[in-house]
């Protein structure tokens, strides 16, 4: 990705974005549907987005799949 | 309807006496288990370890197990209760290992280190020369169009690159309430710079 289109996808935000609380709520339920059905980003898109944009919500989740795989 | 084994540890959580005691000492030892193999994943990429991070692992699981007797009567039942239960131990490991990483290290939150931006997102410096007008405008997007709270977590986290973790604290806030203040500066800057032209940014 070039540097101008990562600044572009840095600023560019996104309303259904639920922000890092509502993401915490709903993360083991999310982490259990991927692993068990792979289509947690389909159920629940707007926590997919934000685990697109959070980078500390995005590294809990991989240590949420890393624990129950 | 929950599992069998979840319905169990709700019932002895909230059950009183020898039961309760008993189930909260189960509690922790998997909680400990959890925090110890999540500071680990994350060990690779830190300089803590050994006693540092057993200690970390510690206080992790302690302070998770507070948390989780704190929110039990929250929990609905949606997934497992020891995946629910992980969360707390993961979210206090990031926490605690992020700021330990970062202890000693520069938090300047007022410093704006504009020449930092280029590198931030990679430019080389012949791109940082060709998108100097671009450069330009955000920061001037962000010297007169954010608040100076906006613009203190952005100068923090975007130039400085703090982690929002170690901000958070800084600010005695916590990581949900910087996210918005950085996701308004985020939309702040972009529609300050559609404005002034850059339709590219729309």
């Amino acid at each position: 990705m070039s540097a101008l289109s990562k600044l572009k996808r840095f600023l560019k935000t996104d309303p259904e974005d639920p922000g890092c609380a509502e993401t915490f709520a709903l993360i083991d339920v999310y982490v259990e549907r991927e692993l068990a059905r792979g289509d947690a980003a389909d159920r629940y898109p707007g926590i997919a987005k934000h685990l697109a944009t959070c980078g500390p919500c995005a590294e809990d989740y991989r240590g949420m799949i890393s624990l129950l795989s | 309807m929950l599992d069998p084994e979840t319905a169990a540890w709700v019932s002895d959580l909230k059950a009183s006496g020898p039961r309760r005691e008993e189930a909260l000492e189960r509690l922790h030892t998997v909680l400990l288990q959890a925090a110890r193999r999540e500071a680990r994943r994350r060990a690779i990429d830190s300089p803590v370890s050994g006693v540092e991070l057993n200690d970390i692992v510690q206080q992790a699981a302690d302070d998770a197990m507070v948390a989780i007797v704190a929110k039990l009567d929250q929990f609905r039942g949606e997934s497992r209760f020891t995946t629910w239960a992980y969360k707390f131990a993961v979210l206090e490991v990031a926490s605690k290992l992020t700021r330990h990483a970062w202890r000693g290290g520069p938090v300047i939150l007022d410093s704006e280190a504009w020449l930092q931006l280029p590198d931030r997102f990679g430019f080389t410096p012949e791109e940082a020369f060709e998108q100097r007008e671009l450069l330009a405008s955000i920061q001037e997007a962000v010297q007169t169009a954010l608040t100076p709270r906006q613009r203190r977590v952005f100068v923090a986290i975007v130039l400085n690159a703090v982690p929002l973790d170690v901000v958070a604290a800084e600010l005695a806030s916590n990581r949900n309430a910087l996210y918005k203040t950085l996701f308004d500066a985020r939309r702040k800057v972009r529609t300050f710079l559609v404005a002034k032209g850059y339709t590219e940014f729309e």
